[in-house]
């Protein structure tokens, strides 16, 4: 089976768009709602998740006729734990600002359902190089939606994008004010919910059967 | 083989854990002294944020602006000319107060450590005061894990904390004045500032901060006379005479 085939292409491809991890699969959802008031938290979660999520897939892969049925969801979790305090040690030693930027996040991606729904739903039952492709896609995926999201809170928020101003002074001078909600979780909630929607509705294959 | 046997699952969880344990110990071990060495270069950066200094070499620009990392004593004596510097923001207590005498474009400059609580975790900073060590010259706010666009906002430079220049941190009689209040209610343009719209309980932290931290320093900022630093200027040489005339 070459490396590159039809099959290994969906894996990476499907979860971007048709099987995407956080508005098809629904995983994911608590860090988009926390990370994505601003787009450069966001992009980096994004990458983070998408390094981590894939090592971890391989990892699991390669051990996946090892693990002991009954304690693989623990074995799951210390191998996720283990590559986040690694990556988190690693930054603070050779990319301080990121890990300063990233703060509580870079621990928080441990708790990231996308990883250990990928791992128990593809790794487990995948060899490495398609489980790779899978976390890259997956990851990837996450990514996408989190600067979506991002990008209207920022804009809509605080006027600006990436930190820097984009709403022309002389639109407040007119009476215009930053929406406060978009600052606020919910509205990466409301924004997720209208994504689903736009998705559900432009891909009918995705609406469950009608009685 | 069967990997649902009892002996199997408590083997392969024994050898798992004591392959990831000694993993984790040695990465944690071998990047220990990398990972000090930015914290600490970390720190330097934010005292010089505090005096208004960004410049690229903050080693360099640290050797070149801070003169000494004092400690005082309670009563603002000095009690040792360096070692402020090895003191965490968190363990500045009464009687272990660090001090950073600097010296910008000739003038003295006096940076204290700030520590207080936010929403979610702790927020700290330093306050840069001008040689009359009562009107503020530079401010730096950090935060451990405040809400991004609301609380995280303390460490905007442009929007939050360039406000605090200029400002006064003390009255005369050496109460902390300084304070944050809540956004568009500005009444005394001299000693307070702007909070931030959603962000209230980092800002009030941000307050009771900069009111505890500066308030540890009364003995040391109310005693004007400096003989060290300010008494070959004539105002200050003056100024001496009285204090010295008084006790």
């Amino acid at each position: 089976m070459s490396l590159f085939s039809k099959q290994n292409m969906e894996a990476l491809k499907t979860p971007l768009g048709m099987n995407n991890p956080v508005t098809v699969q629904v995983l994911g959802i608590c860090s988009a709602l926390a990370v994505t008031a601003q787009l450069k938290p966001a992009i980096v979660m994004g990458l983070s998740v998408t390094i981590i999520v894939a090592m971890a897939n391989v990892i699991i892969s390669l051990l996946r006729n090892t693990i002991p049925n009954r304690i693989r969801i623990i074995v799951q979790l210390v191998v996720v734990a283990a590559l986040v305090t690694i990556v988190s040690e690693i930054l603070k030693a050779f990319a301080y600002d990121v890990s300063v930027e990233l703060s509580v996040y870079i621990g928080l991606i441990i708790t990231n359902c996308i990883l250990m729904g990928r791992l128990e739903a593809f790794a487990m039952g995948n060899s490495p190089w398609p489980s790779f492709l899978d976390g890259i896609g997956n990851g990837l995926g996450y990514a996408k939606i989190l600067v979506i999201v991002a990008f209207i809170r920022e804009l809509f928020g605080s006027g600006c994008l990436f930190g820097y101003q984009v709403i022309p002074a002389w639109c407040y001078e007119h009476g215009y004010i930053n929406n406060g909600l978009m600052l606020m979780p919910p509205a990466a909630l409301i924004i997720v919910g209208c994504i689903i929607w736009y998705q559900r509705a432009r891909h009918t294959e995705l609406q469950e059967e009608q009685n | 083989m069967n990997t649902n046997k009892n002996s199997y699952i408590f083997i392969y969880a024994s050898v798992m854990v004591i392959i990831v344990a000694f993993l984790l110990a040695f990465v944690s071990s071998a990047l220990k002294p990398i990972q000090q060495k930015n914290v600490e270069l970390d720190k330097k950066k934010q005292v010089l944020a505090a005096l208004n200094i960004f410049e690229k070499d903050a080693e360099a620009a640290y050797n070149t602006y801070v003169k000494a990392d004092q400690l005082l004593n309670a009563d603002g004596t000095v009690a040792a000319e360096n070692g402020g510097f090895a003191v965490e923001n968190a363990a500045v207590s009464a009687d272990n107060l660090p001090l950073y005498v600097c010296e910008v474009e000739g003038e003295t400059k006096y940076v204290l450590p700030l520590y207080g609580a936010g929403l979610w975790g702790p927020i700290w900073g330093y306050v840069a005061l001008n040689a009359d060590k009562e009107t503020i010259y530079g401010v730096y706010f950090s935060h451990a894990g405040e809400t991004p666009g609301l609380g995280a906002e303390i460490t905007n430079r442009d929007k939050f904390q360039v406000p605090f220049i200029g400002k006064k941190a003390l009255n005369t009689a050496g109460d902390v004045v300084i304070s944050v209040v809540k956004n568009g209610k500005v009444q005394n343009a001299e000693c307070e500032v702007d909070g931030i719209s959603g962000g209230t309980i980092t800002s009030n932290g941000v307050n009771a901060m900069l009111k505890d931290g500066i308030g540890l320093y009364k003995a040391f900022l109310t005693k004007k006379c400096d003989k060290g630093a300010c008494a070959a200027k004539a105002e200050c040489a003056e100024q001496c005479q009285t204090e010295v005339v008084n006790q």
